[in-house]
């Protein structure tokens, strides 16, 4: 018994006598204390999360209000939000369904549930699968007509995918504004999509020609008199954010994006 | 003691601040000042990093292997700093957008690792605390002093409160645009760097080397 007690206190003085510098003890200390770390990390992760996705929501209804120019310093976002009508589009089909509850349906998180996406196989946008499903927003005038439709955009530029928010006035072809809410393109140039002067160029301009082509371009350089109602001027330096926004608008607006749901809108099927 | 402790806040305010003498932490201070609100954040998130990295890895200075060393501060610091902006994403989300990669990048800010390195590996916990809150308030200064400049001059605001109404909004001042951008703040720093050393001139650095004055042959 003694005889064991020396040896317990052996190991623990020997321990305690390795220098600091010694590779046991450099390993511990480097494991204690990324364990320690790590849990401190993580708490504060999970236990602010739900803070996190409040403010999270209220950004994104902040952008729709913008994009559709109701949004001033100081209004009640969730009051002036309530002006709009969510609704659950179906792609493919371009109707609504009443399938899901647009008013909790994540469109961000359908992209990876197999059953509600698909992947594409042309994929200019650079996102790799596609919702069936997207939720848009109607805004009715005082009369209880359609005034403007939100459409939910995304699509791949330098760095990040920028997520954001195209609003068409009621005849589905002319653009009331655009607007990126997320996104991590390099601060100075890409990041300029969010400059107000630049993002004052796409109000007025139109989707397609009269024969219903889609046109509408973000490029360098002076448009040719044909093109001057569909050009967006690209932005300085800022070559392939410039790219991505001009290919993810074009998809988003095509085939496979909202086309089918807008021409349902524009003949009154819905 | 308690006179020392005051030296270790006070100092860094002017006679050894970690911008205008020791010229570190260049980069965030040229990027977060163009308004004050932002560089008020920013100066209070480097505070607490550099406040509590210090204190944590002077506690630990005795165990720190030196092979592993740097690594340690970084593995501290960077907890810290997740800290912080896990905590800016929840309470103040708009100013954590604004800043968005210069939270995270606190974590290379010269000074955080600098005042680890130099001081809190040496000396007991609660002075490089007080150490730490120093070099970070002396970091807040020239932030708050070149923010206020370039706000000021650059968008005709304080705080986002109209102070000069601009042209713009149908008042009467033109803002000086170029102070909005980035290098604006090099010229701030430049100037307050010439007034400290003018009032204080034992911070000016001796010459490395003198030009050498050749006589003329005659």
């Amino acid at each position: 018994m003694p005889e064991n007690d020396a040896n317990n206190e052996g190991l623990l003085a020997r321990w305690k006598a390795l220098p600091v510098d010694s590779v046991p003890k450099t390993v511990f200390v480097a494991t204690a204390l990324c364990l320690f770390c790590s849990m401190v990390v993580s708490a504060a992760a999970v236990s602010l999360r739900p803070i996190q996705e409040v403010n999270k929501l209220k950004d994104k209804q902040m952008n729709i209000l913008q994009v559709a120019g109701l949004y001033e310093d100081g209004v009640n976002v969730r009051e002036a939000f309530s002006a709009f009508e969510p609704r659950v589009v179906d792609l493919t089909t371009g109707t609504f369904t009443d399938q899901f509850d647009a008013a909790s349906f994540d469109d961000r998180a359908a992209v990876s549930d197999p059953e509600l996406s698909r992947a594409l196989t042309e994929d200019p946008a650079g996102l790799g699968r596609q919702s069936n499903y997207s939720v848009v927003y109607l805004l009715n005038d005082a009369a209880g007509e359609l005034d403007k439709v939100i459409l939910p955009i995304s699509g791949y530029g330098l760095w990040s995918t920028l997520y954001g928010f195209i609003a068409l006035e009621e005849d589905g072809n002319s653009i009331f504004g655009l607007q990126f809410y997320d996104h991590a393109e390099t601060p100075g140039l890409g990041a300029e999509v969010d400059n107000p002067r630049w993002k004052a160029m796409w109000p007025g301009k139109a989707l397609r020609d009269e024969s219903g082509e889609l046109k509408i371009t973000v490029a360098k350089g002076v448009p040719s008199p044909v093109m001057e109602n569909h050009h967006i001027d690209a932005l300085a330096g800022a070559t392939l954010t410039s790219v991505g926004v001009d290919n993810l608008v074009r998809f988003w607006m095509g085939e496979e994006g909202f086309a089918p749901f807008l021409e349902n809108l524009k003949a009154g099927g819905l | 003691m308690a006179q020392t402790r005051r030296t270790y806040l006070v100092d860094p305010l002017v006679d050894n601040n970690p911008i205008t003498l020791q010229v570190l932490g260049i980069c965030s201070a040229l990027a977060v000042t163009s308004s004050l609100q932002v560089s008020f954040v920013m100066a209070l998130a480097v505070t607490f990093v550099t406040a509590f990295a210090s204190m944590f890895i002077s506690m630990l200075r005795n165990h720190i292997p030196g092979s592993i060393r740097i690594i340690v501060q970084m593995v501290i610091i960077a907890s810290l700093v997740i800290l912080v902006d896990q905590v800016l994403k929840a309470y103040l989300y708009d100013i954590s957008k604004t800043l968005s990669v210069f939270v995270g990048l606190i974590i290379t800010n010269c000074i955080v690792m600098g005042r680890a390195e130099a001081f809190a590996m040496k000396n007991p916990p609660l002075d490089s605390f007080v150490d730490g809150i120093g070099n970070g308030l002396g970091y807040g200064l020239i932030l708050m002093l070149v923010g206020f400049v370039r706000e000021l001059f650059g968008a005709g605001t304080l705080f986002g409160i109209t102070v000069l109404p601009t042209v713009n909004n149908g008042g009467w001042y033109v803002p000086n645009g170029m102070l909005l951008l980035p290098p604006s703040a090099f010229f701030i720093i430049g100037l307050i760097i010439w007034a400290f050393r003018s009032w204080k001139p034992e911070q000016v650095e001796d010459r490395e080397f003198q030009i050498q004055h050749i006589e003329e042959a005659h």
